[in-house]
């Protein structure tokens, strides 16, 4: 069991991959030489040289449609877009081809691409370098979408998803990179569209991705001392999504709290209150409480940027609001 | 000179077989224009009217094994690369027999056991993947070639620079095909890019290089594609090539060209139909013309009742084919 980061997590999910199977291959924006603007790469030109560690021109549009070109020639490439933000300049690629050649083929097509990427605040970059997008993915028929909050979870999910032969949208949360923990000895893959309980609790269940899963933990351990028994789930794969396991857990709480780091409105935890007061409107004693980012965009100044975005407190707030209603 | 070898290449046999071709297309185009209006078809339709020659020429030129990713005006293409007329009629009234079983429509027309991944309905939006299927067939060692179809209207497009950039720059085995037909949608290409009469320009800003093609003559086409495939294949590049060409109708069907001159269009169809102009070199007589004629037109009247005959999907057969 060793103890690795979120970062050496990923790294290692490539490296495995790319040791055992001639048809992957990584290209993205700084990614050989200087290891990816987070480190995420780092060594693993050394090891595979420069055809299958790929430095790209500042082009995410053509990279990530080459990715897709490549992808149905039957490799399995994975692409790097530095920042989620980046992401909206390949998104014509993504959801109007990746998401579709299979669908508009009558299924003659496989696009078997992977598209990491990352995003989140707390480090006052501004509003082009930190914003949680996924949510505008998860809308797009075709494409899976994946945001693990662990270096277990981060690991095994992008083995998975590279072995996938869907498009995926692997979101990585920059604030995780440094987050260490014991991971299995052996790289197992986790299948896509299976939540994981990170914490059991009785009273309320709380829905949380990425960053927010750890402050949804410190929440819920704040919360014990007042006597609330709190549920954490992830998600980890946003599409497909868990639905069975976080309906199972409301029914047995009868409360529940969405959380994630990205804008409330429309989030994707617009979509979980819809699927849980739907299937489980009858258990719940209470509305579902919503935790996300103000509708703003990022401010730059570090007391602007921390208001704008939810921590452990809002989360405890929330649960509490909750619990309160009777 | 060169003409003298480029006949030399192709018998006159083969020619008279791609003027039949090029007749099939035509024949296929007026027919889908025909049931367009007749209120058969939905949808959103562009017909090939005047480009026939680089349908034909250019996926002739093609090896087996060979890809390509077309436009949203794809009808000759699919046909030229030997996906029966019966399948794509069939797409376009959205059947199961159809070449992309009713999911695509004309605009999204493949046929991936013969190299087609795919028409596009968004101006550019194939290119990167020839790039990518380019990349694959290089990091591979395969003899294969990815074309990628496009018109003068798509230079203007982030993906077209930036495919061609990094197709240059990683030697892919790639084949950008432009069709210059003049006109971007209604824009003349005056309008719409400074190199509009000179293409090959584009090329020249990536250090690619580039054929300039003149996309009326089918035996042109063909013989510079062929050299183009090779110049690709043997790994010294990607190739650029600037074809220049007519469209004869509208962009789509029912346009009225409010845009364009009436005796531009009248001049453009006397001039430069790349029918005419093989038949006229072939010197086919009116009999031999006819019997051709009525031989693809019976294929095309044949497709258009296994059209009509085919199996409507279900509709929850929509909620098939998402995912792998």
């Amino acid at each position: 069991m060793p103890e690795i980061s979120y970062r050496e997590a990923v790294r290692d999910a490539l490296a495995t991959v790319l040791r055992k199977d001639d048809d992957v291959f990584v290209m993205g924006e700084d990614i050989a030489e200087m290891g990816g603007s987070m480190g995420v790469t780092q060594g693993l030109l050394d090891e595979f040289g420069p055809e299958r560690i790929r430095n790209t021109p500042i082009s995410e549009i053509a990279i990530v449609g080459a990715g897709i070109g490549a992808a149905m020639q039957g490799m399995r490439p994975v692409v790097e877009i530095m920042y989620e933000d980046f992401l909206t300049l390949s998104l014509e690629q993504i959801v109007n081809q990746a998401a579709k050649h299979r669908y508009m083929s009558g299924g003659q097509l496989k696009v078997p691409l992977t598209v990491r990427t990352q995003g989140g605040a707390g480090w006052s970059p501004g509003a082009q370098h930190a914003q949680q997008l996924e949510g505008w993915l998860v809308h797009v028929p075709g494409l899976k979408v994946v945001f693990p909050s662990t270096p277990t979870d981060v690991r095994g999910l992008l083995y998975a998803s590279i072995y996938d032969d869907n498009p995926v949208i692997f979101f990585e949360h920059r604030t995780l990179y440094g987050l260490k923990e014991n991971v299995p000895e052996d790289l197992e893959a986790i299948e896509l569209g299976r939540a994981r309980v990170m914490r059991e609790g009785d009273d309320v269940t709380v829905i949380a991705t990425g960053r927010l899963v750890h402050e949804s933990l410190a929440a819920a351990k704040e919360a014990e001392s007042d006597g609330i028994s709190v549920e954490v789930i992830d998600p980890r794969t946003l599409q497909p999504l868990d639905e069975e396991a976080l309906v199972k857990s409301v029914k047995k709480t009868n409360r529940c709290v969405v959380a994630h780091e990205a804008i409330t409105r429309m989030g994707f935890g617009a979509e979980v209150a819809a699927v849980i007061q739907y299937q489980a409107f009858d258990w719940l004693d209470a509305p579902i409480e919503r935790v996300g980012a103000k509708f703003a965009p990022l401010p730059f100044a570090p007391v602007m940027e921390s208001f704008v975005v939810p921590h452990a407190e809002d989360v405890l707030q929330a649960i509490r609001r909750t619990v309160a209603k009777r | 000179m060169a003409r003298a070898e480029r006949t030399a290449e192709l018998s006159r046999e083969q020619l008279v077989e791609f003027l039949r071709e090029m007749l099939l297309i035509r024949r296929f185009e007026e027919k889908v224009e025909e049931r367009f209006r007749a209120g058969d078809l939905p949808g959103f339709l562009h017909v090939a009217i005047g480009q026939e020659a680089v349908a034909v020429g250019v996926c002739r030129a093609m090896d087996d094994g060979d890809v390509f990713a077309s436009t949203h005006r794809a009808h000759g293409h699919t046909l030229a690369r030997g996906t029966p007329a019966n399948e794509v009629m069939a797409e376009l009234y959205g059947k199961i027999e159809g070449c992309s079983h009713g999911y695509g429509g004309s605009m999204h027309l493949y046929d991936v056991e013969r190299g087609n991944l795919g028409a596009n309905a968004v101006v550019g939006g194939g290119l990167p993947a020839a790039v990518g299927a380019g990349l694959a067939f290089a990091m591979r060692n395969e003899p294969r070639v990815a074309v990628a179809f496009f018109g003068d209207g798509a230079t203007n497009i982030g993906t077209f620079h930036e495919s061609m950039n990094l197709a240059q720059l990683w030697s892919t085995k790639s084949l950008f095909v432009c069709e210059n037909n003049r006109w971007a949608e209604s824009t003349p290409g005056w309008q719409h890019s400074p190199v509009w009469e000179e293409m090959s320009k584009r090329a020249l800003a990536y250090d690619m290089h580039a054929i300039k093609v003149d996309g009326q003559d089918v035996e042109e086409v063909h013989a510079k594609t062929r050299e183009a495939l090779e110049h690709v294949r043997s790994g010294d590049g990607p190739v650029f090539l600037d074809v220049e060409t007519y469209r004869l109708h509208g962009h789509y069907i029912g346009d009225p060209q409010v845009y364009r001159r009436k005796d531009e269009i009248r001049e453009a169809n006397e001039e430069h139909d790349p029918i005419t102009l093989l038949r006229d070199r072939l010197s086919i007589d009116n009999g031999e013309f006819d019997s051709m004629n009525a031989d693809v037109q019976q294929v095309v009247d044949d497709s258009v009742e296994f059209a009509k005959n085919g199996t409507d999907p279900q509709p929850e057969d929509a909620l098939k084919n998402i995912y792998a």
